[in-house]
């Protein structure tokens, strides 16, 4: 790097004064430098006067580990220790914080908060470090050689210093073009699976601060009146029993007329106030149509000819060589409505600053959706909407949603009072399950064809369900040539060598909002793909470890999921069960990763199955925070099982059957006696972990239970379709 | 109706309706957060407190049926050693994702913890079942307990 000797003599000056090193990118992806209050660009790493280091967390924290993984980062290049870096949630701003898979969009989802920071922070680090040391060089007469930063010191032969000594001397550089990164062998703290998170503590004390904590002063709390069934208008209210409720101040329908605002002065008055709230509602245009009947369109439409061609497979001749087989092995799945339900229901806080500025406090997942919907409906320019990230109890896709609807929803509840007061958002937990949006439903239906000495010679594969992203801003990236890819997403790119796939899609009509859900499309097609190859190894009387090796050649990705499958069937000991026990293999690639999970069972269908041990392999490239990765293993694979064993959401004429956790039942601690990760070794860039655990765990828990002489269930949930478990 | 309160050591005047349930008084009139709303019906223990030392779940619990008890929240348990040493075993063992359901799964474990110092696995999964955890962090709340009996016995 260079000193810009004129810059920083005009500079140095004002520097001092605000003594602040801001370093990040500017819109175009280059990376710049400056201080507080100067700079024309948002940075990912502020150093105070004072030393402070701070990392700026584009991604919102739910769980999922960014709020240690980014400062993780920037503290690696610099020089630092964990506990010499804080952390803050970065502002709203599509452009410089934008997700770099999402274009110019910021936002947290499909698993890429490292594999997309990994380069921009470790680069802003390095940066920070480069400078530092070039102010120190110049301070200390000496060359920036012999400078280095270790665990916050900066130490050049016999004399070492403070990072503080030199922040204002490098605020006046420019930022090198191209830092030097840490070469892997120095790394200190990626990959150091002694690295804590940096949010254990105050999630631990009761300090930590959620959205559904706010307590602005005096803010009321709005809860939202809604129809049994989507679609429903409210035309009329009568609030003369909410007049009652201590508490309760108004009562209003919505702009769009979807519900009727019901403010109060706290949560339990606005309760109290809706359940006494009695609203006339036009049911004309809701949805109306029942579960079972979703299940039977989705069913019919497997055995049409699909829509669109998923994988430029030969349909034809798939069918063609599956009829002239020995062996076929044919199987119908289906998989029904679920709810994400995150521990927090959903809720956001807005005010009005006494400029006009529109405030949002959100554990926010997108924060651009909220971003442009607030221009349009407080009629205002970006740079007057300010959005305020805070911690979010979970999410697993629900705070995701492309429209944005709780937060326009608070928008509108907002625009109806006179904005004088602060306006809290709160859903209550039957919000969550009957109001929410759903993993949509979907079949499959699979034939492969095996010739006399059990190799695969057609697969033929029809996928039907209502797609995700069709029809939201997401499309142009996620929808080709008709296709959605959260469909097929798991099947139509599997890694598997598999001869004359042909893989079919048919978009099932609407039936009800739908939304990811953690793991997206690999949560039906990893299921279906893992247990027909059981079946099919079965057909072919092999065993299923060195069935699917036999189909994993070819490719890189081929080559990682067989790593995986190896290194978790040395662990989990595969093929040798202890007495009692059955085990059960599944792998899968999703969102840059690859994860094998061996499931181990005792028990039967009938008395009750028992989960005693999940085994899992993870290759996502270098694991940032190892512990990390361990424990979004054993979340998803949690969730996985959780909901493949109880749980589903029904409609009756339209309305949600369920309400409540005692009919969507979470997964409990006594579900899984023991989960044991396995994290392969890497050099590849880090990617995916949040959502990769989650798609292998059903599919195996199915194997085992399988393997054990009970039903291959091919129609979730278990515990409705045949499978008791202890 | 105005009630007297004594929570974490300290007796509060609260004016709140017959039938409110004591977490909402705990939340938005103490302003005392760390205790989470997650259900509402005591069917995920989020909201979990202690009432004279038992674990209850607040959601369900009426304030005027504990005027006079000794309430105590999440926010006090690092003044109870069982529950330092609760705290002290989340921390060690990153037990927390999310995070939001933990100040319950805390005031459940301390409560665990009070009346068998040494519990099994089977134990400990009988104890928590109340305490549903969405991000499934169960086998670290497993471990955390048994790391805080260490703690203890040392």
């Amino acid at each position: 790097m260079t000193l810009t000797t004129s810059r920083r003599g005009f500079l140095k000056t004002a520097a001092a004064a605000s003594a602040v090193l801001l370093i990040g990118a500017r819109d175009d992806g280059v990376l710049a430098a400056g201080s507080e209050g100067s700079s024309p660009f948002n940075p990912f790493v502020k150093i105070d006067a004072d030393g402070t280091v701070t990392a700026i967390v584009k991604h919102f924290e739910k769980g999922q580990g960014p709020a240690t993984g980014l400062p993780t980062l920037i503290a690696e290049e610099i020089g630092l220790r964990m506990d010499q870096i804080e952390y803050e949630f970065a502002p709203s701003d599509p452009k410089l914080y934008n997700n770099l898979a999402f274009g110019p969009f910021q936002g947290t989802g499909g698993s890429t908060a490292m594999a997309n920071s990994w380069a921009q922070y470790r680069q802003a680090g390095a940066a920070a470090r480069e400078m530092l040391i070039a102010a120190a060089a110049e301070t200390w007469g000496v060359s920036a050689e012999v400078i280095s930063i270790e665990e916050g010191i900066v130490k050049g032969g016999e004399r070492e210093a403070p990072l503080a000594e030199f922040v204002a001397l490098a605020a006046t550089l420019e930022a090198p073009a191209e830092p030097r990164l840490k070469d892997p062998a120095e790394f200190k703290l990626i990959g150091n699976p002694h690295v804590r998170r940096k949010d254990s503590p105050i999630k631990t004390n009761g300090h930590a601060q959620y959205a559904m904590d706010m307590h602005l002063p005096n803010q009321m709390v709005v809860l939202i009146a809604r129809p049994e069934a989507r679609g429903g208008i409210a035309t009329a209210f009568d609030d003369s029993a909410s007049r009652d409720v201590k508490g309760f101040v108004n009562a209003a329908i919505l702009p769009n007329k979807a519900g009727v605002a019901v403010y109060a002065e706290n949560t339990w008055a606005a309760i109290q106030a809706r359940d006494a709230l009695d609203v006339t509602w036009d049911m004309s245009n809701a949805e109306t149509r029942s579960s079972d009947q979703i299940e039977a369109e989705i069913r019919a439409a497997l055995e049409t000819s699909p829509q669109y061609n998923a994988n430029d497979g030969d349909a034809a001749a798939a069918a063609q060589a599956i009829d002239g087989a020995a062996t076929v092995v044919e199987k119908t799945f289906y998989f029904p409505l679920l709810a994400h339900a995150p521990m927090e229901p959903l809720n956001c806080t807005i005010e009005q600053t006494a400029d006009g500025d529109i405030v949002l406090h959100d554990g926010i997942q997108i924060p651009t959706g909220p971003h442009m919907a607030y221009q349009q409906i407080f009629d205002l320019p970006a740079e007057k909407i300010h959005i305020k990230t805070m911690l979010a109890g979970g999410s697993f896709g629900r705070r995701a949603t492309p429209d944005a609807d709780y937060q326009v929803e608070a928008a509108l509840a907002f625009v109806m009072t006179d904005r004088s007061r602060p306006v809290k958002l709160v859903w209550t937990r039957e919000d969550d399950i009957r109001g929410g949006y759903y993993r949509p439903a979907f079949g499959h239906k699979v034939r492969v064809g095996l010739d006399a000495d059990g190799n695969i010679v057609g697969w033929h594969h029809q996928i039907a369900g209502q797609p995700v992203v069709k029809g939201t801003a997401f499309e142009p990236m996620l929808v080709h040539d008709g296709v959605d890819h959260t469909s097929i997403e798991g099947v139509a790119d599997s890694p598997y060598q598999i001869p004359g796939m042909a893989v079919g899609l048919t978009d099932t009509p609407k039936a009800t909002s739908v939304l990811w859900w953690r793991s997206v499309g690999h949560t039906h097609t990893a299921y279906v793909m893992e247990t027909m190859m059981d079946l099919v190894a079965q057909a072919a009387g092999r065993d299923p470890l060195e069935f699917r090796l036999a189909h994993l050649t070819g490719s890189k990705d081929a080559d990682r999921n067989a790593g995986v499958l190896k290194l978790v069937a040395e662990k989990a000991g595969w093929g040798q069960a202890p007495s009692g026990r059955t085990q059960g293999l599944a792998v899968h690639k999703s969102f840059g990763s690859y994860v094998a999970e061996v499931v181990e069972i005792s028990g039967d269908v009938d008395s009750g199955i028992v989960v005693e041990k999940v085994t899992c392999a993870v290759d996502c490239g270098i694991a940032v925070n190892p512990d990390v990765v361990v424990a979004q293993m054993e979340g998803g694979i949690g969730y996985g099982i959780g909901h493949a064993m109880r749980d589903h959401i029904t409609l009756t004429d339209g309305a949600v059957d369920q309400s409540n956790f005692p009919d969507y039942e979470p997964l409990r601690i006594g579900d899984i006696k023991a989960i044991e990760v396995h994290i392969m070794p890497s050099a590849e860039a880090p990617t995916g972990v949040g959502e990769p655990g989650v798609p292998p765990a059903a599919p195996a828990l199915a194997n085992a239970i399988a393997a054990a002489a009970g039903p291959l269930v091919t129609a979730l949930p278990m515990e409705m379709n045949g499978v008791s478990f202890a | 109706m105005t009630l007297k309160l004594t929570l974490n050591g300290t007796t509060h005047d609260v004016v709140a309706e017959p039938g409110t349930p004591l977490l909402w008084v705990i939340r938005d009139e103490l302003k005392l957060t760390g205790t989470k709303f997650g259900c509402g019906v005591a069917s995920c223990g989020a909201c979990t407190v202690h009432v004279d030392g038992e674990p209850v779940r607040s959601c369900q619990t009426y304030v005027e049926d504990v005027e006079g008890a000794e309430i105590t929240t999440i926010e006090a348990m690092s003044e109870n050693k069982i529950g330092a040493a609760v705290q002290q075993a989340w921390v060690e063992l990153d037990v927390v994702q999310c995070g939001y359901c933990q100040s319950g799964q805390i005031m459940s474990a301390v409560g665990l913890l009070s009346e068998n110092p040494k519990p099994t696995a089977e134990e400990i999964d009988d104890y928590m079942s109340g305490n549903a955890c969405r991000c499934a962090t169960y086998q670290r709340i497993r471990k955390g307990i048994q790391r805080a009996s260490e703690i203890l016995e040392a």
